[in-house]
């Protein structure tokens, strides 16, 4: 019976079985970069994830900083491809770039 | 994510209905606190004028003006949360505790760890009998699978694979199959919205040694091996992965009834022509399991006919562009082809790759033309550049011969044919089959 797993117990026959779950990853916490006082001459990159149409939400999002808060430059950037994570897209943003809005994906 | 590790002040934006999904991938990426903002579902199709009402409008997952969100996420001062993130151990423990079968039942179907149909509980001795099907020791790695791209990789064992397999009713000469099917790295549980249902096609000598049905009803639910393997591949998918949950790890929006199963083994008995498996280089002998990501679209006809071209191209032009078809032909079609004069199989694959001509624009008009293949034209990858400045009437190739697969399936008992979802080789890389060796899991 041991070798089956089945025990008894008051509230029957108990069986013992395996859990069918794969193993996950130990979760690392990361912070969060520190944020801006403010966004008054700062660049924003505004990031076109390229899923269809993201372009056009990035352009009309654009529009809204240029007629609302002119003094903050967004320019738009692309990764090469979608979902594909583009460390030289990264690195531009982390270099040329004080914030960056991901526009727009799932 | 990684652009706030390396110090960039980030807000991600997404549509309402990923609102739960994007949190769950934040809190397991470490970072519960990041940033994000919502617009109504559907971005796609879509007018400048109505993504603007989205920007000026409301958050529809807070409420909060949408632009507010957005300028905050960028500017409020970081709390202790935000500083620390979250960790933490998930682990799963190999037993679980102990209990009567009736509630054993009740919390695999309350964890989601089914397909919802009844399932044979993994007891050790089930799974110790399941086992037997392979020399490989159970705590062998077999493999890692996720639901997605943006999401983190589950890691898998031999023994967890049995665990799943002796659930799905599978049987233990089964396992090598199953094994080399999730060894593939291809989730049968794709969480995309397309709603993939991964098909596994088997070859060689294992299909007869374990009794599966290439013959009438290949595809149905007519044959132990075939429906069990199938599912086997589907509930080991979604549990080694780390779920298949509406909402969170699977957004396919209609769903696939192939995802219950789709494993089914090729006639080569029946063929004129060779294998699959010969077909991509390995021996007759070997026994071997392709599993293609797709299978979210099916087109049926008969034939070939006098018009088979017309109706190709029309069938082939119904196909989605993104992605190649399996085309999966009765044994008297093959005949009917070889009988037209296609004693080659390649030669039939050429020319159904140019009957697959339809309009740029219509082409291009596409959810997945334009989100994955697109930039790849615009960086001028051939032969999307070329095909991306085609004139919108001018007729463009949509799939190239390494798209297309043909085989083999089905009893003699119509001349019947299917196309189905699933390129050999993919317009992007990772959207490609692979063709796995089930003697290295014997």
């Amino acid at each position: 019976m041991e070798r089956s797993g089945a025990t008894r117990s008051s509230a029957g026959r108990h069986v013992s079985v395996l859990d069918p779950r794969g193993y996950p990853p130990k979760v690392v916490g990361k912070p969060l970069a520190p944020r801006l006082e403010h966004l008054e001459g700062k660049n924003v990159y505004l990031v076109d994830c390229l899923f269809d149409n993201s372009d056009a939400f990035v352009d009309q999002l654009q529009d809204w900083f240029r007629e609302h808060l002119p003094a903050v430059k967004t320019p738009v950037i692309r990764p090469k491809q979608s979902w594909v994570d583009d460390p030289d897209m990264r690195a531009a943003i982390a270099r040329d770039g004080d914030a960056a809005v991901l526009a727009v994906g799932l | 994510m990684a652009l706030e590790e390396q110090g960039v002040p980030t807000i991600a934006v997404h549509t309402d209905v990923f609102a739960r999904l994007a949190r769950s991938v934040a809190r397991v990426n470490g970072m519960p606190t990041t940033r994000q903002a919502f617009v109504p579902q559907p971005v796609v199709g879509r007018s400048p004028a109505q993504l603007r009402e989205y920007i000026e409008g409301a958050d529809p997952v807070n409420g909060r003006p949408f632009m507010q969100e957005v300028l905050e996420g960028l500017t409020r001062p970081l709390d202790a949360e935000d500083l620390n993130g979250v960790s933490f151990e998930r682990s799963t423990p190999r037993l679980l505790e102990p209990d009567s079968e009736q509630n054993l039942h009740r919390l695999f179907v309350e964890s989601s760890w089914t397909d919802f149909l009844p399932i044979v509980l993994p007891t050790e001795e089930r799974v110790e009998r399941m086992l037997t099907g392979t020399s490989r020791s159970p705590d062998e790695v077999v493999g890692r699978l996720r639901p997605t791209a943006y999401r983190e990789f589950w890691e898998f064992t031999v023994e967890k694979v049995a665990v799943n397999a002796v659930m799905a009713g599978a049987r233990p000469e089964y396992l090598p199959v199953i094994l080399a099917a999730l060894a593939s790295g291809i989730t049968a549980r794709s969480s995309s919205t397309t709603s993939f249902a991964p098909l596994g096609i088997v070859n060689g000598p294992i299909r007869n040694e374990i009794g599966m049905s290439s013959g009438i009803g290949a595809m149905g639910p007519y044959n132990h091996a075939n429906a069990t393997i199938g599912r086997a591949f589907g509930l080991a998918s979604q549990n080694l992965q780390g779920g298949s949950v509406p909402g969170e790890t699977y957004m396919g929006s209609q769903g696939n009834g192939l995802s219950y199963s789709a494993v089914f083994a090729e006639n080569e008995e029946q063929s004129p022509w060779e294998p699959l498996h010969v077909q991509h280089g390995r021996s007759p002998d070997e026994s071997t399991i392709t599993v293609f990501f797709g299978g979210w679209y099916q087109i049926f006809g008969n034939g070939p006919r006098d018009t088979w071209e017309e109706r190709f191209r029309h069938s082939l032009q119904a196909c989605d562009p993104f992605m190649g078809p399996i085309v999966a032909i009765d044994p008297l079609v093959a005949q009917g082809f070889v009988e037209r004069g296609f004693a080659e199989k390649q030669r039939l694959i050429e020319r159904l790759a140019e009957l697959s001509t339809l309009r740029a624009d219509v082409y291009w008009d596409n959810i997945w033309m334009q989100t994955l293949i697109r930039p790849f034209a615009l960086a001028g990858v051939e032969p999307f550049a070329t095909q991306l400045a085609a004139a919108p009437d001018d007729l463009v190739q949509a799939f190239e011969p390494k798209e297309i697969s043909v085989v083999v399936v089905g009893g003699a008992t119509q001349p019947t044919w299917k196309l189905l979802g699933g390129p050999f080789s993919a317009k992007t890389p990772s959207s490609g089959a692979r063709m796995m060796s089930v003697d290295e899991w014997r």
